[in-house]
């Protein structure tokens, strides 16, 4: 199923639709609003993408530098070139402690590796703790934003998995309740956990620190309550200095929620007294993007969603449409490089407007991304043989101005004398679904040009 | 000063009237353009559809064909966006270069070369603009919101300077009306509810008439406007400001 498909099913709830676009609509306002107000937004915007290409330019350098520093702080450091390596390390560092109880704080990094099934089918119990995360875990569904994993549901729907998972009342719809009730089960599992996993937001190479954004405070109480706390990390998380740290402060938050700061931002640097810290770093297809000339600056992403909320497309298709990880118009640049064939319809899930490049914090130019993702794409045969063709046949007719002239009287005359029911039948022509086709003129404007210039004046 | 207009394909074809208001406006303006018969197109749909090497015998084509003029004029934002960025594919040529160099939208020309900040006319209209995606982001037209709240750009200016009219503010100032080429056949549900968004917030804020610079985006949603039978009168910014439209 591509994109499309998915996007159409989304889109044919119309109502939802409306709440999903408005919802997130609201989100890029507010962004608006606390961007507006720091006037040196598009300075801070350009420093970060200049210490992210910098970073990246010498990322071989500075992981080691990282790794150096994280065990002089008596971190334990682990190398993943992929996700069931990641999966083993973790499970591995789990087993070694006897441990079945884990709690796990936002990270997509997890997800990506599909972390979750993989430590339930060994018999550990890993909840996740991030109230949202929570709500898809216990639905058993995928989250369809980096920011906002449960953004697609309604409060019924929270209302319905509560009253099923957590013995809420049936029809009970008041987030002050049904937050309560997710409190109240979340704590009895902080207090049981014996490991807790993190993502990360920010590694420092000069400090060997991890730094992690949250606004519910969730991987703190995970972590401060384990004995072992595993931080999952990708290679391209890492900035050089600790005092760069403040530039990404400044713009993740704002660019996410409109908020000025993450509620809490904290910074993990070394195990308490007695305790266990891990790094586990990933690869898992970063150093083939890496090695992508154009692609590369898809390794900048600080996982915002400023991309998501804007663009027009994800609004009215949902996450879930993307049928990947990271959805929306940065996970269209970051699937292909996982899996050509399974993605090959993502970059098309746009009208390239750049909407996503103007509110990107760290300025990746992913529209101009998703156009060269397409041509290689179309290279790899992975478009419809149908558009293959029909671009094949468009391209002969259209360097023949001859050609291009009588075709484009036959579909002039192809509208004005077939009948509507043929011209608009939505199973041959799909532009005629929801819209009117043009009303064809008498003439075409180089028939009219000619005629003018065998007038004489 | 040496200046061709390039209509683009679908124009040509079905919005006749757009070519000849640009005609008529530029000699309005001082300006004499040519019209090369030999031009078709600048091979955006094949390019954006991922067949960008089945398009480059249309770039050459196209260089064949304007190369020899200081500026090539085009009622459309996006074909020009094209031509500018995406020529880089080919040899880069003195042809090529002057090409890329030369092409400029009807309305950027308008203001930045010829330098106009008003034009003469009335046009006693709630007129509702729509920002095309390429003309304001990709040439740098008009302000993006992403960037900063105020809301000018060259085409509000010039329309602005009509005796009469009066501009509708728009909800959502500059989002994209979902027509992105192939995308409206190929993502056909989403981008007829973009569409049909977009015209929501003109229909809500009393525009009468749907102008902008881009016929491509217009012709999207003045097929939503037509299928609603809703009292909106679409038309392309050059059949406004040539006057021919009262």
């Amino acid at each position: 199923m591509n994109h499309a498909t998915r996007a159409a099913k989304f889109v044919g709830d119309a109502d939802r639709t409306t709440w999903h676009d408005e919802t997130l609509w609201f989100v890029r306002a507010k962004r608006d609003k606390a961007v507006y107000a720091v006037p040196e937004f598009q300075d801070l915007r350009e420093l970060a993408s200049q210490i992210k290409d910098h970073t990246l330019s010498k990322l071989d350098t500075y992981l080691e530098q990282f790794e150096e520093q994280a065990k002089r702080n008596g971190v334990h450091i682990h190398w993943a070139a992929d996700a069931a390596e990641h999966n083993a390390i973790i499970l591995d560092i789990i087993r070694q402690h006897n441990a079945t109880r884990v709690v796990k704080s936002k990270s997509m990094l997890t997800e990506e590796c599909h972390l979750n099934p993989h430590l339930l089918s060994n018999g550990i119990e890993v909840v996740d703790t991030d109230l949202g995360e929570r709500i898809i875990q216990l639905r058993d569904e995928a989250p369809s934003h980096l920011v906002l994993p449960a953004i697609h549901l309604k409060k019924e729907d929270v209302g319905e998995t509560f009253f099923k998972h957590l013995g809420t009342a049936k029809g009970e719809v008041d987030p002050q309740v049904l937050t309560e009730a997710a409190r109240q089960h979340l704590r009895a599992r902080f207090l049981a956990a014996e490991v807790a996993i993190s993502g990360v937001n920010f590694a420092v190479a000069e400090t060997g620190g991890v730094v992690v954004c949250t606004n519910e405070g969730n991987a703190d109480l995970g972590v401060n309550l384990a004995h072992v706390h595993i931080a999952a990390m990708g290679i391209e998380k890492l900035i050089p200095r600790l005092s760069d740290l403040a530039v990404f402060t400044r713009l993740l938050a704002r660019s996410a929620t409109g908020q000025p700061v993450t509620t809490y931002t904290s910074h993990y640097t070394k195990p308490a007294a007695g305790k266990e810290m891990h790094i586990v770093i990933v690869d898992n297809g970063r150093t083939k993007q890496l090695g992508r000339p154009d692609f590369r600056a898809s390794l900048k992403c600080i996982r915002c969603g400023a991309c998501m909320n804007t663009c027009p497309v994800y609004r009215r298709s949902g996450g879930h449409s993307y049928d990947f990880t990271v959805p929306g118009p940065i996970g269209a640049i970051l699937s292909p490089n996982i899996d050509m064939k399974k993605h090959s319809s993502l970059p098309f899930a746009s009208t390239l407007c750049g909407s996503c490049s103007d509110v990107c914090p760290v300025k990746i130019d992913i529209h101009t991304q998703l156009y060269k993702w397409r041509q290689v794409l179309g290279e790899a045969n992975e478009i419809p043989a149908s558009k293959k063709w029909s671009m094949k046949l468009m391209g002969r007719l259209l360097t023949s101005p001859k050609a291009f002239g009588v075709g484009g009287k036959l579909a002039r005359h192809g509208i004005k004398y077939l009948p509507y029911s043929l011209t608009h039948a939505r199973h041959f022509n799909v532009w005629a679904v929801a819209r009117e086709l043009p009303t064809p003129p008498k003439q075409s404007f180089r028939e009219w040009y000619q005629q003018q210039a065998n007038t004489p004046a | 000063m040496k200046v061709a207009l390039f209509v683009p394909c679908y124009v040509d074809q079905f919005y006749p009237q757009v070519g000849i208001a640009s005609l008529q406006l530029l000699e309005k303006l001082g300006v004499k353009a040519e019209f090369p018969a030999a031009q078709t197109c600048c091979g955006q749909p094949l390019a954006n559809s991922g067949c960008e090497k089945d398009a480059l015998p249309i770039y050459r084509h196209y260089v064949d064909t304007f190369s020899d003029y200081d500026y090539v004029v085009a009622p459309s934002g996006s074909c020009v966006y094209h031509v500018r960025k995406h020529f880089d594919k080919l040899e880069q040529t003195p042809a090529v270069q002057q090409v890329r160099t030369s092409a400029y939208d009807l309305i950027d020309f308008i203001t930045t070369v010829l330098g106009v900040t008003e034009i003469p006319g009335t046009f006693p209209h709630r007129v509702g603009l729509h920002l095309s995606c390429h003309g304001q982001r990709g040439l740098h037209q008009a302000n993006e919101s992403e960037i900063t709240p105020v809301r000018d750009g060259q085409l509000r200016r010039l329309l602005g300077s009509l005796n009469g009219i009066e501009l509708t503010e728009l909800d959502r100032n500059d989002e994209c009306c979902g027509f992105g080429g192939t995308f409206c056949v190929s993502e056909a549900a989403i981008s007829a509810r973009m569409g049909q968004d977009r015209v929501a917030d003109h229909e809500r804020n009393g525009t009468t008439v749907l102008t902008g610079g881009d016929m491509s985006c217009l012709m999207h949603l003045e097929g939503i406007v037509r299928r609603r039978q809703l009292p909106m009168r679409v038309l392309h910014a050059a059949e406004i400001l040539n006057g021919t439209l009262s």
